[in-house]
């Protein structure tokens, strides 16, 4: 099977969905001439020509608001938001247009649009660049949204994402596009709305999505040298979550990890967190533990920036946790 | 078509408004925002405006009266169109809401247009159609919210369900121990040790904090079996809570181990299977006591009764091969070795260790291999082969001062010796002395299939035989 | 380059016009009586800028959006009264089926899109409903309206920029009522002309006279003919004037009655009815029986929202996303 990166991934899904459907259009700053800001959209242009891949000034609020227009009348567009931190300029078209219209009109219109660009933290960006926001997205009902994690997922939800006819959110990673992963030739659909399990566990089970799924399977690692079985469960799409596979593993397991590279109050890990316990409290063996970064706004300096994030070590001594190791 | 104009709410909380002064009056031409009249409402002065064009017909309510939001103030209508007489305020305040038209009430009689009025009011009220009671309702109707959307194999929104938590969860009677205080625990450690039927807070915790997890349940549930044994002491808090006079005694459940399902069934199998018939005898112990006593004092290494026991009754055995048998259905078995079983009091049940081919060994060797057994027995490492398969097996209760009683077949051995205690009695003598004597009481369980009356009669004389005058081992 | 006034364009327009302030003061009635809840905001005395745009356009191929204030397009753009009515009251035969009130009422068989309740957040959108005609190159025009006080949002200047950086099909129509809420426009704008504000942009802009729906009519057609024929987007400001506060709670004390007197007798109606009147267009008799038609109907509104049932408690789990 070719081995791709998650950027080739995606490019291939966009490419492949805007050959299949003529009401497919991709709009975003720099899309464009410059190819991409993370070259997601690179040779699209060329192929697909101005009309339908856009170039637009630096205004989110405003080229938002458009593709909801053309997604109320029946195009399927696909907005590029250069990070999602730009993307809180768009919040007001997000939440209050694209994921009410279909309610507020008592469902008379469909909203197929996709909204996707890098989130989360990456390397020496400080506050307002190294943000992961998808509790913002995540709390709308209205919205679903997507956080594929390896190049197969991303090509399969971004795919599923262009063709569902609901507006979806797609979270990308800034660090990840680079990641490489084995990715089949040929048509194939990851389905929204369900998790997957990545590595199969008897002790205990670790639910994440997005970048720090590769922290939790280093950390897996070295749980298994200690004879530790750890079970990690991807969630992938966040709205709407697959509760069962979670749940499925947590009654194997009966002990829960969540890790969750967003702030911790109010998150999507908080979230699936008090889930496992509320509907696994029977099951459990101990408290669910949640790693998640440090409460703070990202600093600058690495050294600091990388102990505010979840890590090996952190997920590893939160597997012990709830395990009543090493007390 | 004249329309009756209600009071409307001119402001949000308006109830009421008194018409302080009207700005029109009756044959005005009146225009869609023009000001009616001027009402105080309970924040301010407000204008009433019209809410139409054409003549102003009526003045239903004068100036200075207080008039509540719905009631009719006046009729506009076309010049010269007849409007009906208006019942009493307080008669009419449901029929104006709607704000129907003249021609519907023009017919009816005044008294029945009160009758009308009321039935139009309670109607209002059962449709519940004004937005702060439909919102009311909502609030009140939350359950049937759930129940609904279930019907439509929707979920109910997370975290509504407050009610079905609030249910009588006993958390009075998982919590508070008959001491006091609380239990700390995992949820899976409560789910686990409600359905093994343990006392969670009988359970000593090794989580944080002294949580108790769902190791401490396993380990208590293993532990549990072995206290069965010893009930005093090993449910203090139980007898305690018995004992206590605000508590009420309970039943309460042991879990059965696997040892004691074993014993369960293979006894149960002996005992309704083998037709049993029962021995007894009673030994003057004073020679072998006597000889004990000696080779005790010469030796470090001291003797246990229990192997002289084995070793004369193995010697019995070889005299009478009959005993040492099985029966198997269409043959019976004659075991070539002899294997003694000790049946040995464990906390957790008992355990039968085999000393192999008794016959072949000494008093000596026979003691050292059962202390060794015995020991391991206790640990709980006895393997299968050291504690299975007995020809032969001793249960000897002496120690808990029992005079004599009968013991359940071992199988796949034919017989059993019970021993009592070993007491001082008077016995009479040949000489018709009476003398003082240690005895021994003991009964032989034998299985009827295998071992006939006289046979076991015959091996259980030998075998007192040799316990009282152990020289006839060599004869 | 006016278009024909035909007769019965012109009754038609007098006749919607008087359906939307009957039906504005039948809602502030039925709000009064509590039967409707939350933000309502009449159209009373704007009537002339919905109608005389709606009727100015093809709705079989252009589009409508606007913001909360949204009663009278929505009635321009010949929605039923009663399920207006109904959506009002929160009732489940509403067109919105109770769930989107007075700031959002849709037809998308009418190409009304709503109805918004975010101030300017329909200009993006309806920017992006030209783009997609023009990216269908269906022929079609959208209309956006706004009120005074959405022209200073960002939304509105973002979408003028793109507009014309990819002339697209759209007249922006500011109503300017010349109340912001309680505030005057002259106080909160940099000028006082809001045409002006398209100049930046390169979008040509006009000051036309609200009240009157026949200017109204004729001016949005050119600007309607320049949008379907070459491309170009374009801003009108129709002065006009709200009758009644911001929204149901607002007493209007900010303004004087003498002021709101002022514009009545500009009232649209009247200048429209005299106009047809003078010259033997509309009889009385024809305008009486208008009256009473439409008076007829909105009653029949008013009936059909009260004995329509409300939504059952699982509709509200419904049209959230596409199954």
């Amino acid at each position: 099977m070719p081995v791709i990166t998650y950027r080739e991934a995606l490019n291939q899904a966009l490419d492949e969905e805007m050959a299949r459907d003529e009401s497919v259009f991709l709009i975003g700053e720099e899309v464009g001439e410059y190819n991409g800001a993370y070259k997601v959209s690179k040779g699209l242009l060329d192929k697909y020509g101005p009309k339908r891949v856009i170039d637009t000034p630096i205004t989110e609020l405003g080229f938002t608001g458009i593709g909801v227009g053309a997604a109320m009348v029946g195009l399927r567009p696909v907005v590029e938001w250069m990070t999602h931190n730009f993307a809180l300029l768009a919040l007001d078209q997000v939440v209050n247009n694209a994921a009410k219209m279909r309610y507020m009109s008592g469902g008379q219109f469909k909203l197929p649009i996709v909204f996707r660009g890098p989130n989360g933290p990456a390397e020496y960006l400080a506050s307002q660049h190294s943000q992961a926001l998808q509790t913002y997205w995540t709390h709308v009902p209205g919205l679903k949204v997507v956080a594929p994690a390896t190049p197969y997922d991303a090509k399969g939800l971004l795919k599923s994402a262009i063709r569902d006819d609901n507006p979806v959110v797609v979270l990308e990673g800034e660090l990840m596009y680079a990641w490489k992963g084995e990715v089949p030739e040929g048509e194939y659909l990851v389905p929204i709305g369900k998790a997957d399990v990545k590595r199969e566990g008897t002790d205990v089970t670790v639910v994440t999505y997005s970048k720090p799924l590769k922290v939790v399977q280093e950390a897996a690692e070295l749980c298994a040298q200690e004879g530790i079985q750890v079970e990690i469960v991807d969630l992938r799409t966040l709205r709407p979550l697959d509760e069962e596979t979670v749940y499925r593993s947590v009654r194997k397991t009966n002990r829960a990890v969540v890790v969750d590279e967003s702030w911790p109050m109010v998150s999507v890990g908080s979230h699936v967190a008090w889930l496992i316990s509320r509907n696994c409290f029977d099951v459990l063996d101990a408290q669910v533990e949640l790693v998640a970064s440090e409460d703070i706004p990202m600093p600058y300096n690495h050294t600091l920036e990388l102990a505010a994030q979840p890590s090996v070590t952190k997920v590893v001594a939160a597997v012990k946790k709830v395990l009543y190791l090493g007390e | 078509m004249a329309e009756r104009i209600p009071m409307i709410a001119l402001s949000p909380t308006m109830e009421e408004g008194k018409i302080l002064s009207w700005k029109v009056k009756p044959g005005d031409q009146v225009k869609s925002g023009m000001v009616l009249c001027e009402v105080e409402t309970d924040k301010a002065t407000m204008e009433y405006e019209s809410p139409r064009e054409g003549t102003l017909l009526k003045l239903i309510r004068q100036e200075g009266e207080s008039v509540k939001v719905g009631e009719p103030i006046a009729w506009i209508g076309k010049p010269g169109e007849q409007v009906p007489d208006e019942p009493s305020p307080s008669r009419t305040a449901g029929l104006a809401d709607t704000g129907q038209k003249g021609e519907m009430v023009e017919s009816t009689r005044p008294a029945e247009r009160g009758a009308l009025a009321e039935g139009a009011v309670l109607a209002e009220r059962g449709k519940g159609t004004t937005t702060s009671e439909a919102s009311r309702r909502i609030e009140e109707g939350r359950g049937a919210a759930t129940a609904g959307a279930g019907e439509t194999g929707r979920k109910a929104p997370e975290g509504s369900s407050s009610a079905e938590e609030k249910s009588t969860f006993p958390l009075a009677s998982m919590l508070s121990s008959p001491y006091g205080g609380s239990v700390k625990s995992s949820p899976l450690a409560r789910k686990l040790s409600s359905e093994l039927g343990i006392d969670i807070r009988r359970i000593p915790g090794s989580g944080p904090g002294g949580r108790v997890i769902k190791r401490d349940v396993l380990r208590f549930r293993e532990a549990a079996g072995k206290m069965e044994l010893q009930p005093e002491t090993a449910f203090p808090i139980a007898s305690a809570a018995a004992a206590s006079s605000e508590q009420p005694p309970v039943d309460r459940e042991i879990p059965v181990s696997g040892m004691r399902t074993t014993i369960a069934k293979r006894l149960s199998e002996s005992f309704f299977t083998a037709p049993h018939y029962f021995l007894r005898v009673a030994v003057q112990m004073d020679a072998l006591m006597d000889a004990r006593s000696r080779y005790n004092a010469e030796s470090p290494q001291k003797l246990s009764l229990n192997a002289f026991f084995i070793k004369l009754a193995a010697e019995a055995l070889r005299r009478h091969p009959q005993i040492n048998s099985t029966w198997k259905g269409t043959s019976i078995q004659i075991h070539g070795s002899i294997d003694i079983g000790l049946a040995v009091a464990l906390p957790d049940g008992l355990i039968t260790p085999v000393v192999r081919n008794c016959g072949g060994k000494g008093i000596r060797e026979i003691d050292q291999e059962l202390t060794a057994l015995i020991e391991k027995a206790k640990k709980g490492g006895l393997k299968p082969e050291e504690y299975t398969n007995a020809t032969f097996t001793i249960s000897n209760l002496g120690a808990y001062g029992i005079e004599e009683f009968t013991a359940i077949i071992n199988p796949p051995g034919s017989a059993i010796l019970a021993l009592g205690e070993i007491r001082k009695e008077p016995i009479a003598t040949e000489a018709d002395e009476i003398v003082i004597r240690r005895i021994l009481r003991m009964t032989l369980s034998c299985d009827h299939r295998t071992i006939d009356g006289a046979v076991g009669a015959v091996f259980l004389r030998d075998l007192k035989g040799m316990m009282e005058d152990p020289f006839r081992i060599i004869l | 380059m006016a278009k024909e006034l035909n007769k019965n364009l012109l009754k038609k327009m007098l006749y919607d016009m008087m359906l939307i302030r009957h039906f504005e003061e039948k809602a502030g009635q039925m709000y009064g009586l509590k039967k409707i809840g939350g933000f309502c905001h009449l159209y009373n005395g704007e009537e002339a800028v919905a109608v005389g745009s709606v009727a100015a356009i093809d709705l079989k191929k252009d589009y409508i959006l606007t913001g909360y204030r949204d009663h009278g397009h929505a009635l321009a753009c010949g929605m039923d009264p009663k399920g207006i009515m109904a959506e009002l009251f929160g009732k489940i035969t509403g067109c919105s089926r109770g769930k989107g009130g007075s700031m959002h009422l849709f037809d998308a068989e009418k190409h009304f899109l709503g109805g918004n309740g975010i101030v300017g957040a329909q200009i993006p959108i309806a920017t992006g409903v030209a783009f997609a005609q023009k990216y269908r190159n269906d022929g079609g025009v959208t209309l956006c309206f706004f009120g005074d006080g959405a022209i200073h949002q960002g939304a509105f200047h973002e979408s003028l920029n793109m507009a014309k950086i990819w002339n697209l099909p759209i007249v922006y129509i500011c109503e300017n009522n010349q109340w912001g809420m309680g505030t005057n426009f002259r106080k909160v704008s940099s000028v006082d002309d809001f045409s002006l504000l398209g100049t930046a942009y390169g979008i040509p802009g006009k000051q036309i006279n609200g009240m009157d729906v026949i200017e109204v009519y004729q001016e949005v057609s050119k600007a309607v003919d320049q949008a379907r024929e070459s491309g170009l987007p374009s801003l009108l400001e129709a002065r006009t004037y709200r009758y009644k506060g911001h929204s149901m709670s607002d007493p209007a004390k900010y303004r004087t009655r003498e002021e709101v007197e002022e514009y009545r007798k500009q009232d649209p109606i009247l200048i429209l009815k005299d106009k047809l009147m003078q010259e033997g267009i509309v009889t009385e008799k024809e305008y009486e029986k208008y009256d009473s038609q439409i008076q007829a109907i909105v009653d029949e509104a008013v009936e059909f929202a009260e004995k329509s049932e409300e939504p059952a408690l699982h509709t509200m789990y419904e049209d959230i996303l596409v199954d």
